[in-house]
């Protein structure tokens, strides 16, 4: 026994979830497939930044396709309040790399000045010295010689994003299937058959494909193609805090309870997702540069999680021409782009245009 | 020294032991609620006996034994970082 | 900490124990014994362990008042000074990596070792109860009671009402009333079905009739000195503002209050899984003690290689098991890095055997009669769960309806354990209710994936281990 709805969602992660709330709130009837409890889930690792600068070096489109998400976010989150109660916590005033020495401010300066360029100008970020930076958050210390500020940077909470996509979800009609792992898709009379490990399958005229790492399995059934491998980031979360950091960056940054998070490493491991004490005290290192008030803050959970990448680190979304209603979606900034990955692209999944900004990124750019 | 206040307990007993006997009976308030909270484990699982110690906050007092000259805080809510600089 | 390396094999000890109560006080003694070099790391500032607390330095009245129980600890803390271990106490051991690098901070700095064999004698918690009005200053487990008697020699003011059920709860009662306290009653939480569960385990209890007895000698105590008692009492309730004011429950039928300036709560200890989770052993969920155990083979090894976990911190079997399990799991690791042979560890071992079945006899008559009521994880919503993240029962029920499976999804969801206490006061409980909510077993529904520290420690502390060399190129990373 099988009910048919529209569509199926395979991924319960922020890119999976953000897909299903927004289909469901317009008005189709959708089911969610997510893993158990100890699925790799790289929302549970995230750092909950919405960024803009440093995206899209070398990729106008993906530069253009952020910031679009970025400037839609603010009223994503009201939508998310509306719908959910839940307040995510965005703050977008702008956010900082800090950098602890000049060949890498100068380096930074020169690939985001090459960025506004092949984007005809139209790109915003300032390169602040030593002093400005103290100026905007004086807790930042005498070794941080520079940043790289975008006004248009910010963060959420990546726990209460979910939540929220989740609650909005249901609250449209959205049904969750907990605990069910894609075994098989057997695209069936114009439509899809999604048969789990353990028995069950589901059905649907159409099949949307984030599961991030389990990407890569699933879509050659559809005739698509995921070649993501895993890449590593370890996080440090320390004790609750008073409010002291009013600007996110891209190492550091307070959450609206008051925790900081101190992350970012970059780790080719496969699908290792511990701690190393060598790169947990490395990113220790350089927060206590950064910032040497956090010398005696305690730290009280760290968190290994993968990232889903592509070969060129940029983003598939492509629609299965062998099985039409079939699409995959995998990138790395599930977060930033969330707001238009609940509209812009399920309005095209439902038969509307596609956005400009995503026709460059289909998997045949790797088949060279 | 507990709260600018001048104490005198047994050196060698843990610091939440001295401060129970001494007649403290909250510990500290919540980050989260303000709700306030004393020693429950008395063996360093449950940190609910957090306390200040000598300007450093979020110390288990039950895991420290008191010392001569120790400065003792109680804590209201999350730790204060402009506070202690 | 002074510690050298053997330049030869990238090791700094052949066997490090981690924990200083009776099995690891063995077991760290044990393995000296055979001619391994051994370093025990304990948090605490003595040797003792929570069950032996502070009984190096107890004055001799108080150790009088604790019992023979207490005092063995003395003779095996003396032995420990005599045994030619490195002891380091004050010592927080944060993080164990796979290839059994311990990572250790003792004031203020971490430090790394790397022994050829690890024991970790980790011991047990009590089990959380989650009660409303469990979080009120004043309300102590009763085990917390005991240590403060222990180690300070203080005794609760003011009325004093014990709730829930076990030997410690008697223990504690007495020792309480010895030591001048005012007990004003003892609230059982003991359903009065366990006695039937337990009648068939009393014949193998009897074969070790010392625990029996000293069960029915606390019992006539407690009624000779005329200390209220209640049974099957439900619906628990602890009052007050700023602290206890009084207890309320229903005990046969009817509701009773009582005044009261400190609750003490007791359902029973449960192994301190935090480091066997952090390594991610293999754990079972055992149905009798109604607690995670890590899985362990007869010389207590987990199912990472040179790990082993004996005592309390395997399965809850006492002081008097976790020093002959101790120093099996010791002649285990003995006998791994080659320090005995076979047939010498087989015959050591024998005595180890013997102890260790005479002490588990009268186990599973006591976990079957001191079960914890079925209620205890089936809290009323407004109940806190995690005390540190302040999550009440009713959104832990929430999150499974919204669609968590299990811990780690609650907690993200939730913050849950996300606390300082990092999910000890609440593992138990949450992986019970998700349980009930969904239908499974708690073996299905999984425990938090716990990550270092083990205990929260300064970031200071962290970077302090970032080698010069690897802190510089970590400023070369890519824009994403």
């Amino acid at each position: 026994m099988q009910t048919s709805v529209d569509t199926l969602v395979v991924g319960g992660g922020v890119v999976g979830t953000s897909i299903a709330y927004g289909l469901a709130r317009a008005g189709e009837r959708v089911v969610l497939l997510d893993e158990g409890d100890d699925a790799y889930r790289a929302a549970r690792g995230n750092f909950g930044l919405v960024w803009v600068q440093g995206k899209g070096l070398g990729n106008p489109d993906y530069a253009r396709w952020t910031r679009r998400a970025a400037t839609a976010w603010d009223r994503f989150a009201g939508l998310l309040m509306e719908d959910t109660g839940v307040d995510v916590e965005l703050r977008q005033i702008g956010g900082m790399t800090m950098a602890l020495d000049e060949d890498e401010l100068v380096r930074k300066a020169a690939d985001l000045g090459a960025l506004r360029a092949s984007l005809g100008g139209d790109y915003p970020f300032e390169i602040l010295d030593g002093s400005a930076v103290r100026r905007l958050i004086p807790q930042a210390g005498p070794e941080v010689l520079g940043a790289v500020f975008c006004p248009e940077d910010g963060h959420v909470s990546p726990l209460r994003l979910l939540r929220a996509l989740l609650e909005g979800f249901r609250r449209n009609g959205g049904a969750l299937a907990a605990g069910s792992r894609v075994r098989h898709i057997e695209p069936s009379g114009g439509g899809f058959l999604a048969h789990l490990v353990g028995g069950g399958t589901h059905a649907a005229a159409r099949i949307v494909l984030a599961a991030g790492l389990g990407n890569r399995e699933l879509a050659p059934m559809v005739g698509l193609s995921a070649p993501v491998v895993p890449n590593r980031g370890q996080i440090l979360v320390s004790e609750r805090l008073r409010p002291f950091l009013s600007h996110p960056t891209l190492y550091v940054r307070q959450t609206g309870e008051g925790v900081v998070q101190i992350g970012d490493s970059k780790e080719d491991v496969g699908f290792d997702d511990t701690t190393s004490i060598d790169q947990l005290s490395r990113i220790a290192d350089r927060a206590v540069r950064c910032f040497p008030l956090l010398s005696q803050v305690n730290v009280v959970r760290s968190w290994g999680a993968l990232r889903v990448m592509t070969p060129d680190g940029f983003p598939i979304y492509q629609a299965s021409t062998a099985f039409p209603g079939a699409f995959v979606v995998t990138c790395h900034s599930g977060i930033t782009l969330a707001p238009v990955h609940a509209h812009a692209l399920t309005s095209w999944m439902r038969g509307g245009p596609e956005p400009d900004e995503i026709r460059p990124f289909k998997a045949e750019r790797f088949n060279a | 020294m507990l709260d600018g206040d001048p104490l005198r307990v047994e050196a060698g007993q843990p610091l939440a032991a001295a401060l129970m006997k001494a007649g403290l009976s909250v510990f500290r308030r919540t980050p989260v609620s303000g709700a306030p909270r004393a020693p429950f484990c008395m063996m360093g699982v449950c940190f609910e006996c957090l306390v200040e110690i000598d300007g450093v906050p979020n110390q288990q007092s039950c895991m420290v034994e008191v010392r001569e000259g120790m400065r003792v805080r109680v804590q209201d809510g999350a730790r204060n970082l402009e506070a202690t600089r | 900490m002074n510690i050298s390396t053997d330049p030869g094999s990238g090791f700094t000890h052949d066997v490090i124990v981690i924990g200083g109560g009776p099995a690891g006080m063995s077991a760290a003694m044990t393995a000296a014994e055979y001619g391994c070099k051994v370093a025990l790391l304990d948090e605490q500032p003595r040797p003792g362990g929570q069950i032996y607390r502070n009984v190096t330095r107890a004055p001799a009245a108080l150790r009088e008042l604790l019992g023979p129980d207490y005092q063995r600890g003395s003779g095996l803390a003396e032995r420990l000074q005599r045994s030619g271990v490195e002891c380091h106490f004050d010592t927080t051991v944060w993080d164990v990596g796979q290839d059994l690098t311990v990572t250790a901070q003792c004031h203020g700095r971490s430090t790394q070792l790397r022994p050829r064999q690890l024991i970790a004698a980790t011991g047990a918690m009590e089990r959380p109860s989650p009660i409303p009005g469990w979080t009120l200053p004043g309300v102590l487990n009763a085990g917390a009671a005991q240590i403060l008697l222990k180690s300070s020699g203080t005794v609760p003011s003011g009325a004093t009402v014990l709730v829930g059920g076990g030997p410690l709860l008697l223990l504690v009662a007495c020792q309480l009333l010895d030591a001048g306290a005012r007990v004003a009653a003892l609230v059982q939480t003991t359903p009065t079905s366990n006695l039937l569960r337990a009648l068939p385990h009393l014949g193998r209890a009897s074969l070790t009739p010392s625990y029996l007895a000293k069960g029915a000698g606390l019992l006539q105590k407690l009624k000779r000195a005329g200390v209220p008692f209640y049974r099957d009492a439900r619906e628990i309730r602890i009052e007050g503002e700023s602290g206890v004011s009084a207890l309320t429950f229903r005990a046969g039928g009817t509701c009773v209050s009582i005044a009261a300036d400190a609750v003490l709560l007791h359902h029973g200890v449960v192994p301190n899984t935090q480091l066997a989770r952090l390594l991610r052993l293999e754990h079972r969920w055992d149905d009798t003690q109604l607690a995670w155990q890590p899985c362990v083979d007869a010389w207590f090894e987990t199912s990472l290689p040179g790990l082993r976990i004996p005592g309390d911190g395997a399965s809850i079997a006492g002081a008097l098991a976790a020093e002959a399990s101790g120093a099996l799991a010791a002649l285990g690791a003995a006998a791994a890095i080659g320090r005995v042979d076979c047939s010498t560890q087989e015959r050591e071992a024998r005595a180890w055997r013997k102890l260790l079945r005479k002490h588990s006899r009268v186990r599973r008559f006591l976990d079957e009669l001191y079960r914890p009521p079925e209620w205890l994880v089936a809290p009323p919503d407004e109940t806190i769960v995690c005390r540190c993240e302040e999550v009440d029962a009713g959104t832990i029920r929430h999150m499974a309806i919204l669609g968590c499976q299990g811990p780690n999804q609650t907690k993200f969801f939730s913050r849950c354990g996300m606390g300082p206490c990092q999910g000890r006061q609440c593992a138990i409980t949450v992986s019970q209710m998700l349980a009930r909510a969904h239908f499974k077993s708690v073996q299905e529904v999984g425990s938090y994936r716990i990550r270092p520290p083990l205990k929260p420690i300064p970031l200071g502390s962290i970077a302090a281990l970032a080698s010069p060399s690897v802190s510089r190129s970590a400023c070369k990373e890519e824009f994403e």
